[in-house]
């Protein structure tokens, strides 16, 4: 398969422009007579689900939480980036085109980057307008910090609750939408499947969560707008929701998947307190600014932090990287606590560094870092009961986003015509790491700004007659789902799903977590079949297809996993070089950081399925760089 | 710390319309263990004893979704000040101790299963006028609207409304009011807000009404439960708004004249 990313011609600061006048455009007595499913309501679903329906077009909108304004994304913390240059640092657009592409260690493609730092400024005045209460100066005007060791201040936020915000502003402008009548909300409703009719990407299958009742739905075009898939490692501090489903049955139904084995691992999150843990609480990065990171030189020190005196510690950020310090890079940080913690140098469980603020607190005094950090310290606290004001807080890195997802062209549609992908869900713009407060910024870009110019190029280009309910493909896909609902049920083993999960979460993260090498790919491999196959011989799910049933939705999601995971650890096998989070233990410099390969995998690897079991066929999308000189990074 | 031996007695209701009871659990707990988790090993169990785990609704665990809910010894969100309940952790329970769980209950909020209720009736408020009118694009410059700090710490404090229903589910009338006077001073102390200001009062409070919400009897339980501590001064901001737009409302006072 020939894979075309169908990026316009012209220079890079020309592309959007000249590409959104060439877009053909759907006049606006036919937007009404085009329907629009959107799967997801976080920050990419309901932005697009809303402009679409300012546009004209029925759009039907989905989600699994009881509202859409729960979507995952309301959780995020620290912050939206965009090239708006308030402060007059230095910050432009060309600026965060290049520090996303550095950032993500050259493995993204130039132009969809570019033309994301083009549209942040507009996301910024749109959500101002929709009343997003984003943090102030003194005079009114708005407020920004730097954010993820960035060297310009281009972060808006509002208080730690930015992600909530900004999906109140976008969840607001949908509700309006409702309330005209442009948009249909379907909550508790989970898309079990796709439904590809005469090779186009025309309806889902859902399963209703309060009924169980199963049906499709027919539409002129699907976005899928789902977000990430951390919870392939059952823990992270992804929602307990978040999954995979929605994009691996595309994936299926013959839509690519780029990159899986791309996931990010964030350095300071709280660490696993037991077995019985449900989920990781990630302790916002700003804490690095002003904590050091130190465990005791001696592995096996029984003593209390407090009574370790300085000889005895190791602050090894900032014996490693003397000028970036405990500021290096999300992947360098969160490598390097590993690495401390395999010479057995961990504290409290053994797995934990320390993250100190008695330097901090001696140097500005309490009341300063109560004012900087003081709901983070009460939230630490409510969690494991320590006081970091008087005790260190111990920290652990923790998966926290996925960068792969579902191929798609600068368009933003996959390689199925007619399915969109938005969001975490889709590939695109971060390549193999992520800039922190990026992630807000594309969902909004692509929902608000990109998606409405793309679907209307497709669909004015489109031939879409002669398909409905009633098509067979339809029917059948209805019926697999029916059938795959039913084998859940029909197991009738003694292991719960949740233990299943707990279990392939903890092969993935040893096996294909922080750092990876083949024979551990390869061992996982194996272990993730052997795990899918006694998954389906001893799984216990109990209650009925037909009602509300917790459960039965947590197996449908784990059972994905338990498919998408070998795809995962195929990609992560075949990338035989490191390069952002994605790190090989073959392919390190003397220092242990990353060492890329250009030559060979300067490219997109997107895979497409070959069956449960066979290996997926790789399919490359080659990344050419015309505009940024690659670099190695060096945090020394 | 060791683990604590707990008594758990938890409203089961197979359905909307079918008659619930409580039923009686004994299960171990770690201090560090969140409530939820430890209602997760609950529910383990149940299901390797092949019997119907406890249904519950969560999601990000971190205090933020407003997904989860419970009334837990009589206490919407438990015993925690300014927390959810995924905030909760066992280390607030004694050894011996027995704890209630039960479902938000109320009029507008309809349990599904066992401890998960519907509150879509929130969103309903929302759709009639919980908004800014401005269509994607048509916002001018971010920075060509001044917002002093104090408005926007302001709008901030209300817009820290997570939407989880412990307000209504605390008060003795059932009634929305904080959660209806949180939104609308978000948007209505901001200058973006004020040209659909009256008509956003009006229309949501009607449409609180509509959804069967009780009126407010100033019992300020709901300040008391409320995880993200918005005040009782909210209902008073709203209270003024009503006033200065004389807007007729059957929550309120009755007495105004309509526009
Ligand atoms: C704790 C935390 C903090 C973060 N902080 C930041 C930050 O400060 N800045 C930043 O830029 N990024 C941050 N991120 C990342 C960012 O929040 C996410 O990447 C982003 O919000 C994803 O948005 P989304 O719209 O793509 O998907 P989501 O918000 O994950 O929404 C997915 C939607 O899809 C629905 N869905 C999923 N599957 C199905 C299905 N099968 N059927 C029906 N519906 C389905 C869900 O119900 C939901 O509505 C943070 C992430 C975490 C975990
Ligand atoms: S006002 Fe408080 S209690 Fe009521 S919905 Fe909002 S956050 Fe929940
Ligand atoms: S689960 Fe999200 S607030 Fe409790």
């Amino acid at each position: 398969m020939a894979l075309d990313g169908h990026v316009p011609g012209g220079p890079l600061a020309e592309k959007w422009d000249r590409h959104r006048f060439d877009l053909k455009l759907v006049n606006p007595a036919n937007k009404r007579r085009h329907s629009v499913i959107v799967v997801g309501t976080g920050l990419a679903g309901a932005s697009a689900a809303a402009t679409l329906a300012e546009l004209g077009y029925h759009v039907k909108s989905f989600c699994l939480q009881d509202s859409p304004r729960r979507a995952h994304s309301i959780a995020a913390q620290g912050g939206i980036n965009a090239a708006k240059n308030y402060q007059n640092d230095g910050d432009s657009v060309f600026r965060l085109f290049y520090d996303t592409i550095k950032g993500g260690d050259y493995r993204a493609r130039e132009a969809n980057v570019y033309r994301l730092a083009q549209v942040s400024t507009s996301i910024i005045d749109q959500c101002a307008a929709q009343g997003v209460p984003f943090a102030r100066e003194y005079g009114g005007t708005l407020a920004n910090r730097s954010f993820g060791g960035a060297q310009v201040s281009r972060t808006f936020y509002a208080r730690g609750q930015t992600g909530q915000q900004l999906l109140l502003g976008a969840y607001s402008a949908l509700m309006r939408q409702v309330a005209a009548g442009g948009v249909e909300i379907f909550p508790r409703h989970e898309m079990l499947d796709l439904v590809v009719a005469e090779g186009r990407a025309r309806g889902i299958v859902t399963r209703n969560l309060v009924t169980g009742k199963i049906r499709s739905w027919v539409a002129d075009a699907v976005l899928l707008c789902t977000g990430g898939y951390g919870n392939a490692f059952y823990l992270s501090t992804n929602a307990k929701g978040s999954n995979v489903t929605a994009t691996w049955r595309a994936h299926r139904r013959g839509a690519l998947f780029a990159n899986p084995c791309f996931t990010q691992i964030h350095p300071t999150c709280i660490p696993v307190s037991g077995s019985y843990q449900a989920k990781l609480t990630l302790m916002s990065e700003s804490l690095r600014n002003d904590g050091r990171v130190w465990v005791p030189k001696q592995g096996g020190d029984a003593r209390s932090a407090g009574a370790i005196p300085e000889a005895d510690r190791d602050y090894y950020l900032e014996r490693r990287y003397p000028s970036f310090g405990n500021l290096v890079p999300r992947d360098v940080a969160s490598r390097a606590a590993k690495a401390v913690c395999d010479e057995g140098l961990g504290v409290g469980s053994g797995r934990a560094v320390y993250l100190d603020f008695a330097d901090a607190i001696q140097r500005d005094g309490a009341d300063t870092i109560r004012q900087k950090y003081g709901n983070l310290f009460q939230m630490y606290e409510e969690i494991t009961g320590d006081d970091p004001y008087t005790t260190p807080m111990q920290i652990y890195p923790a998966v926290h986003y996925t960068m792969g997802g579902l191929w798609v062209d600068y368009n933003l549609m996959s390689n199925v015509p007619g399915l969109f992908v938005l969001g975490e869900a889709n590939f695109s713009d971060h390549g193999a790491n992520r800039l922190g407060a990026s992630a807000l910024m594309q969902g909004l870009a692509d929902g608000y700004f990109v998606i409405p110019y793309t679907l209307g190029g497709y669909l004015a280009g489109a031939q879409l007659g002669g398909v409905d309910e009633n098509h067979s493909s339809f029917e059948d896909t209805e019926k697999q789902a029916r059938e795959r609902i039913s084998s859940l049920l029909a197991v009738d083993g003694s292991r719960t799903v949740d233990d299943f999960h707990r279990e392939l979460g903890l092969l993935m993260w040893d096996h294909c977590g922080m750092a990876r090498n083949a024979e551990g790919l390869t061992a996982a491999r194996g272990r993730v079949r052997e795990l899918r196959d006694d998954f389906w011989k001893n799984l216990t799910v109990t209650g009925s297809g037909g009602e509300f049933n917790q459960t039965l939705e947590r197996a449908g999601r784990v059972a994905d996993f338990m498919e998408f995971a070998e795809t995962m650890i195929q990609d992560a096998l075949t990338r035989d070089e490191s390069c952002g989070g994605h790190f090989r233990e073959e392919h390190q410099t003397e220092e242990g950081e990353a060492r890329r390969d250009d030559e060979d995998f300067a490219h997109v690897a997107a895979w497409e399925f070959a069956g449960i079991g066979n290996n997926a066929t790789l399919h490359k999308e080659e990344l050419a760089f015309e505009n940024v000189q690659l670099t190695q990074r060096s945090y020394k | 710390m060791s683990d604590v031996d707990i008594t758990l007695k938890v409203w089961r209701q197979d359905g909307p319309d079918q008659k619930g009871r409580f039923e009686t659990y004994q299960t171990q707990a770690t201090p560090d263990m969140s409530f939820l988790e430890m209602l997760d090993v609950v529910n383990d169990s149940l299901e390797e004893g092949q019997k119907l785990p406890i249904s519950f609704d969560s999601d990000c665990r971190e205090g933020i979704c407003g997904m989860c809910s419970l009334v837990i010894n009589g206490v919407a969100h438990g015993p925690g000040e300014g927390t959810t309940t995924c905030q909760l952790y066992m280390r607030s329970f004694a050894d011996g101790d027995t704890i209630t769980i039960e479902p938000f209950r109320a009029r507008s909020f309809p349990v599904i299963r066992d401890l998960v209720v519907d509150r879509s009736a929130f969103d309903d408020i929302v759709q009639a006028g919980g908004y800014n009118s401005v269509n994607t694009g048509s916002a001018p410059d971010a920075n060509s609207v001044l917002v002093s700090k104090d408005r926007a710490e302001e709008a901030m404090d209300a817009a820290a409304c997570i939407g989880c229903g412990a307000c209504v589910a605390t008060c003795k009338n059932a009634s929305a009011m904080l959660f209806v006077s949180a939104k609308l001073k978000h948007l209505n102390v901001l200058p973006q807000g004020q040209p659909e200001r009256r008509e956003r009062s009006r229309a949501m409070l009607k449409a609180m009404d509509d959804a069967g919400f009780g009126h407010c009897t100033n019992e300020y339980e709901c300040e008391a439960v409320c995880p993200k501590e918005i005040s009782v001064g909210t209902i008073a901001f709203l209270n003024r708004e009503v006033y200065r737009s004389s807007l007729v409302t059957s929550s309120l006072a009755p007495t105004v004249t309509g526009e």
